[in-house]
């Protein structure tokens, strides 16, 4: 269960649980956690939980709410998010489940849907799990009707940046639409990181040469683009000419593997040609796609 | 009449880097446009009882049946397609066997299982799911969800009170709202779509869409879609990569040219005295 940690200037005050489904905060004696003082409003803030996920929502208060320092109608609270009224500071912490239950946990679970004719309000006990599972529903259907449009404001995906990140300034663009050039080279387009991508075991044991870290890129030796280099940011990194001849640059964890994807020709790695398997590439490999050659390596 | 010269059906399936077995259950049958994706849940190996009924008594009865009916025939009496009966009909009939089992027999209790199911016919595609199951559409370079999850996280979605990227991070992604197997009755939610030449329709369990984006999706099935066994391959080991924190099941069904009911003169003749 998550708790809230109640501080001022450094000094832990209180600690509560998050076991109810409404939380209040404010300075009048009811709310479930008071704070008395002047500028705290006398209903400041309502702390909604639905089973794992707690929802802050400012009730209108007249100094506002802050959640790491940026204020707030309506947040869906983080682990170590820091809640701000007045000049007292709350720390919501999301009790991270042990392992056993974090796996248990994560197996699907048929969540009962209310009866149709489920009484508006239903009275919870906290050590039946069931009653709690209606009851969220029914919380979710209460507060559809209640504010539909109040979606808290999802922060803007730091995506975008981590992407541009990884591209070290100064990077060669990839080449632009080459028309008339052998190999047609399809970058694709920046994507979301993963959340928490965990390292796989290998499938294979190939030799360790792609460091993690290091940026794989590829220069084209041969043609009218020879010279070019084209770093392999993305997962996924097509080569070829679409309906000709294509072979793909996927990065895992592991490194970086070329596989064939189309064409009667297969693509040529050091003078070997691949079959249809995976291929894990090792710094300085030579490629031949397409008529083309061009050299694989590892930039750190 | 086959349809198998239009349309490519690919399956992958994998337990994923942390359970111990696999609980999804995947068929495919190209000649009769059947594809059928259910994830199992419940008991010690429950799970894969219930989603190994589910698709094993889906697809026979789906075949038996199109022996004797056209699924592109509109219903006389409901004015439907028949092929969203017959799917309506397939499914109550594979609850029923679940939730049977599931009583009868203790070791089996509490098992059901999510379920998706795609019958195309007719250059249309009839889907039908159950639970947290998904079916995408990747048409003109971009995929789109096309079932809406029955879970907790979809109802607090569509209530407003979570983003579709706030529910990324939410706690309460296993939660389902319906599933096979679970209660004397379910209803599945079936809808009919126009196919179109090229389109490649995604069947998964979430152990796909919970490890990889939308977005990762969409590259893949983008760059790869010239090699479906491959893409499908890909798009498993995206999900390990990240983590493989669940069974991670596809299937990809690309429609490589249209595939519109061939109505014999027979079927036309008997047509009249129907």
């Amino acid at each position: 269960m998550a708790k809230l940690i109640l501080s001022l200037d450094g000094q832990v005050i209180k600690e509560f649980t998050l076991s109810k489904e409404r939380t209040t905060i404010g300075r009048k004696p009811h709310n479930d956690i008071q704070i008395d003082n002047l500028a705290v409003s006398g209903e400041h803030a309502m702390i909604m939980t639905i089973l794992n996920d707690s929802f802050l929502e400012d009730l209108g208060s007249t100094n506002g709410t802050l959640v790491n320092g940026q204020p707030i109608k309506k947040h869906f609270l983080q682990n170590n998010d820091v809640i701000e009224i007045g000049k007292y500071k709350i720390k919501y912490a999301s009790e991270a489940p042990s392992n056993l239950t974090q796996e248990d946990f994560e197996k699907t679970m048929v969540l009962r849907a209310p009866a149709a004719v489920a009484p508006p309000k239903i009275e919870r006990n906290p050590t039946d799990t069931q009653t709690n599972l209606q009851a969220a529903t029914n919380l979710g259907d209460t507060s559809l009707s209640a504010q539909p449009a109040a979606a808290p404001a999802a922060p803007a995906p730091a995506a975008a940046q981590i992407g541009m990140a990884s591209n070290p300034p100064g990077t060669p663009k990839p080449a632009a639409p080459p028309a008339a050039a052998q190999v047609g080279m399809t970058t694709i387009p920046p994507v979301a990181p993963k959340p928490a991508a965990a390292p796989a075991q290998p499938a294979v044991a190939p030799p360790v040469s792609a460091a993690v870290g290091a940026q794989g890129m590829i220069q084209i030796l041969s043609g009218p683009n020879a010279g070019k280099e084209l770093p392999l940011a993305k997962p996924l990194t097509t080569l070829g000419k679409p309906g000709v001849q294509v072979a793909v640059i996927a990065k895992r964890p592991q490194g970086y593997f070329i596989t064939h994807v189309e064409g009667a020709n297969f693509p040529v790695v050091n003078g070997k040609t691949l079959d249809a398997q995976a291929h894990q590439l090792s710094d300085h490999d030579i490629i031949e796609l397409a008529g083309v050659k061009m050299e694989f390596f590892l930039k750190a | 009449m086959s349809l198998s010269a239009s349309l490519l059906m690919i399956k992958a399936t994998h337990t994923g880097m942390v359970r111990s077995h696999n609980e999804d259950s995947i068929t495919t049958d190209a000649e009769i446009g059947l594809a059928v994706l259910a994830d199992g849940m419940g008991g010690y190996n429950a799970g894969e009882v219930a989603s190994g009924i589910a698709t094993a008594l889906i697809a026979s009865e789906t075949r038996e049946i199109l022996v004797r009916q056209a699924p592109h025939q509109v219903d006389r009496n409901t004015g439907a397609p028949v092929a969203a009966r017959l799917l309506r009909e397939i499914i109550a009939k594979a609850n029923t066997s679940i939730y049977q089992s599931a009583n009868s027999q203790p070791q089996y209790a509490g098992m059901g299982t999510t379920l998706v199911v795609t019958l195309l016919c007719d250059n249309q595609i009839t889907i039908a799911h159950i639970g947290d199951s998904r079916c995408y559409r990747y048409r003109g370079e971009k995929l789109e969800q096309v079932t809406r999850d029955h879970s907790l996280l979809q109802e607090q979605i569509d209530s407003g009170l979570l983003t579709k990227e706030a529910a990324r991070r939410s706690q309460n992604k296993n939660l389902v709202t319906r599933a096979l197997g679970i209660e004397p009755q379910v209803e599945a939610e079936i809808h009919t779509y126009p196919a179109q030449n090229g389109d490649i329709y995604l069947l998964c369990s979430d152990g796909l869409n919970d490890m990889v984006e939308d977005e990762d999706i969409e590259m893949t099935l983008g760059a790869l879609g010239a090699n479906l066994q491959l893409a499908a391959e890909q798009l498993v080991q995206m999900a390990n990569d990240n983590g493989g924190r669940d069974n991670v099941s596809v299937i990809l069904i690309q429609v490589k040219k249209e595939f519109p009911a061939d109505d014999g003169w027979m079927t036309k003749f008997l047509g009249w005295f129907k």
